[in-house]
């Protein structure tokens, strides 16, 4: 694979998305003074992916006027871009910068306004790990001394030291743990970090205690590698989900930052989002989205409400009409008078809506928890029944506290404790490989319980964009004179055929072309022949007037027609295999779309899906879901646009291409990169693959302690005795747990040969998709 | 027992600096771009060969 392949591949899947380049004024909103003259601003460039883009956007972008220094991270998909002056100057450096990238090959936007650089959590977990690291290692060189045979004076100096290291090292790194646990305990809940803190705490206390009664037992290496076990499996669960999530956020931004915003002395001015008032004029030039809820002032044109309805076909607005935020103005330049604030708007609206219906999943409790809610009442019973037992026998309670804690150490739950993370973090590695990501790692265990599935139509199980159907009728001239003349407008069907016909002749032909908003496209040749492209009332003359369905489009010349392009949605690619892949797990697929009927109809009988709705509402979809889960059942829902996000926040998991709306993207529980739909059933089957191996590792887990407790009930569990079982258990966890990643050959394998048999049943008249990579 | 009194000290004084240097360099954003610095080590920049032509690779 060629480094930079995969990044035009879903830099083109993300085309029809991608909005205008950040302005300068935009770029100067969002840098920041650093001081000595300079102003940063910080960019997400989705297209870097190697050694090679670093070295090049770091070496041109210096060479531009003004432009200080630029530097790359990789791993966040960021640059950062100095430039020296200061407000609009700074601006319109930058502005230059982000155009020179844009000219290199790399697309860029800015970041959205949640968003902020560096990640203080990640900071924490890795400062407590190096903390514990450096006590555990200290502390086991004592320790190892004591075993082999320290005594008297020499093994108390040793404890001590011990304790010494120990004590706020103990305090500081598990910091993490002891604040999960107030909270779960606070609310009268258990999770796997209260026995946790409890081992950790007791281990320490009691050894400070044998250490100044002179005793020979201390546990200071076991609470210490507990703890930096333990946080190695939370660092690296917290580096996978943070890798998903920036990922996701990377993903072009759609909604506006700011607007252009008409004065009283007709001056342009450009306003953040919360500066826009009710009753402002704003300035939409065709490409960009609209900012706030408004009606149209002034100017027709056609629109992409895709976000808002989830349906492709533009809309045709003139003034009056009224935009909700977040629909694309793709032809012409309007004047939108703003009717709500932003905090008001249809989008704050879903989002409302998303909040009310975010009970789908706040039920559900996660499967270490579940299991510390057994095993720790049972571990706690035990430790008593112990102490009891050993006053009972002997009379002793100083024996019995410690034979008792030492229950409590030696079973506290380093392998469970490791036993979900880590198949997690693997699980989500593979599903990272496929171009799926999952912002959750509960996200996995509820998806490998569901037994119903709900798919959106457009955008969904199709891409949400039109093709060609009878492109094979027309010589490839008259393709190429409707692709050259396509090219000037940014209407999707002008799009469709731009891409048909790209490159041949059309580069001879001298046209000048103008855009009728609302219409189409007009284009004069030099000889004076009038090409028109569009509605076939416009291209054919007014009277000529046919029937109109919307996904035609006309090419006339001098008003007689040339060629009559139909367009229609295509069918995901994997859509049909995906299907039948669900249908042999014995998941029920059905079709919930807010398009009319007969195009659902006729989707849902090419995929063989029994089940479908059309013309439903946002709220309608949550109110199937609910009566869904009902019954008993657990959903899936995969949907794309605004109007399916409080329904993907009601299901009990949620799936979403990258191409959906913003929200869509982050109520979703796992957002896919490709095209194919096989992501569905490749995340089903890997999430189920994680799920039998966590239950593997609780198994594993108790069967050492089956073997383990009697030992220290019996009074036999040494620190050296303790250490060892600790270890071995968490590794043989571990290891259990990289099985997923080993069986991955076989896997592949078996993937690819399930391709090519969907491939030969295959979708009628659909290219196979580009997936590979 | 007295060399114990010594090597004890200076163990954990080097375990201590290691522990230090580690915070320190996270604190500097050594390990904010882990990905960027497995590409940029490979880096050679303008350095090349002598008697080399001006010719570079750009990024494919």
């Amino acid at each position: 694979m060629s480094c930079c392949a995969a990044g035009t591949e879903s830099a083109s899947e993300l085309d029809a998305l991608r909005s205008a380049l950040p302005v300068a004024d935009e770029l100067a909103l969002a840098s920041r003074s650093i001081g000595g003259g300079l102003r940063q601003c910080d960019l997400i460039v989705p297209g870097v992916h190697c050694g090679a883009c670093i070295a090049l956007l770091e070496k041109e972008l210096p060479k531009l006027e003004g432009i200080e220094r630029a530097r790359v991270n990789l791993s966040t998909r960021r640059i950062s871009v100095v430039a020296r002056g200061e407000g609009a100057a700074a601006g319109r450096m930058m502005a230059s910068a982000v155009e020179e990238m844009q000219a290199l090959g790399y697309a860029s936007h800015l970041p959205g306004p949640e968003d902020e650089m560096g990640d203080p959590v990640l900071r924490e977990l890795l400062r407590s790990l190096a903390v514990a690291g450096f006590a555990s290692m200290n502390v086991m060189l004592l320790s190892v001394s004591v075993w082999s045979g320290a005594e008297d004076a020499t093994r108390d100096l040793f404890h001590l030291i011990s304790a010494l290291i120990a004590g706020p090292a103990i305090l500081y790194a598990g910091r993490v743990f002891y604040r999960s646990a107030w909270q779960a305990v606070s609310h009268g809940r258990a999770n796997m970090d209260v026995p946790i803190t409890l081992g950790v705490l007791l281990a320490y206390a009691i050894s400070m205690f044998e250490t100044f009664s002179h005793g020979e037992h201390a546990y200071f290496d076991a609470s210490l590698t507990l703890l930096f076990f333990l946080l190695a499996g939370r660092t690296l669960d917290h580096m996978m989900r943070e890798k998903a999530r920036s990922a996701v956020r990377n993903l072009a931004n759609l909604s506006p930052r700011g607007a252009m915003v008409i004065g009283a002395d007709g001056a342009h001015d450009f306003r953040s989002l919360d500066e826009i008032e009710p009753g402002m004029m704003i300035a939409l030039a065709a490409g960009e989205r609209v900012p706030v809820d408004g009606i149209v002032a002034e100017g027709a044109g056609d629109m992409d409400f895709s976000l808002v309805n989830g349906e492709s076909e533009p809309v045709r607005v003139e003034a009056g009409a009224e935009v909700p935020a977040g629909t694309l103005n793709l032809t012409g330049s309007l004047v939108v008078q703003a009717s709500r604030a932003a905090r008001d708007s249809f989008l704050s609206e879903m989002v409302s809506m998303m909040e009310a219906a975010e009970s789908g999943r706040a039920g559900y409790r996660r499967i270490a928890d579940r299991a510390s809610s057994i095993y720790a009442p049972v571990v706690h019973l035990l430790a008593f029944l112990t102490f009891i037992g050993w006053i009972a026998a002997t009379g002793d309670w100083r024996q019995a506290t410690l034979i008792a804690v030492s229950v409590l150490i030696i079973t506290c739950p380093c392998a469970l404790g490791l036993a979900v993370p880590v198949v997690q973090v693997i699980a989500a590695g593979r599903l990272f490989e496929s171009g799926i990501m999952v912002k959750d790692g509960s996200a996995m265990e509820r998806l490998a319980e569901i037994d119903h599935a709900v798919f959106d139509k457009t955008g969904t199980l199709t891409r949400g964009r039109p093709v060609l159907l009878n492109g094979d009728a027309f010589s490839p001239s008259t393709l190429a004179l409707a692709a050259a003349i396509a090219r000037h407008s940014r209407h999707p069907l002008s799009k469709a055929l731009a891409s048909v016909a790209a490159g041949g002749e059309a580069g001879r032909l001298r046209l000048s072309v103008e855009e009728i908003a609302g219409e189409g496209l007009q284009a004069t040749a030099q000889d004076g022949t009038v090409y028109r492209l569009g509605r076939s009332s416009f291209a054919l003359g007014s009277e000529a007037d046919t029937q109109d369905s919307g996904s035609e489009v006309v090419l006339s010349r001098n008003d007689e027609e040339l060629a009559t392009f139909r367009f229609a949605d295509s069918v995901r690619s994997g859509a049909a295999a995906a299907m039948a892949d669900l249908a042999a797990r014995g998941i029920e697929a059905e079709i919930l779309s807010g398009d009319r009927e007969a195009p659902v109809a006729a989707l849902a009988r090419q995929l063989g899906m029994e089940h479908w709705t059309s013309r439903t509402r946002p709220a309608d979809k949550v109110a199937r879901l609910e009566a869904l889960r009902g019954d008993g059942q657990r959903v899936l829902m995969i949907g794309d646009g605004l109007n399916d996000a409080p329904a993907l926040s009601a299901a009990h998991v949620s799936m979403a291409p990258a191409s959906a709306a913003d929200v869509g993207r982050q109520a979703a529980d796992f957002v896919f990169l490709h095209d194919s739909l096989e992501a569905v059933p490749t995340a089903l089957s890997i999430s189920q693959r994680a799920n039998r191996l966590i239950r593997q590792n609780f198994a594993l887990a108790i069967a050492y302690n089956v073997v383990a407790v009697p030992l220290a009930v019996l009074g036999h569990a040494s620190p050296l005795v303790a250490a060892v079982a600790m270890s071995s258990s968490s590794i043989i966890v571990v290891l259990n747990s990289m099985r997923l990643k080993w069986a991955r050959a076989d896997r592949r394998a078996a993937a690819e040969h399930k391709r090519d048999l969907s491939s030969g049943r295959g979708t009628p008249g659909i290219p196979a998709g580009g997936v590979a990579s | 027992m007295t060399n114990l009194l010594i090597l004890i000290p200076v163990a954990l004084f080097l375990g201590l600096l290691g522990l230090g240097a580690f915070l320190w360099s996270l604190k500097s954003g050594q390990y904010d771009d882990l990905e960027g610095a497995a590409w940029r080590v490979l880096d050679d920049g303008e350095d090349k060969p002598k008697g080399q032509d001006d010719r570079r690779d750009s990024a494919d």
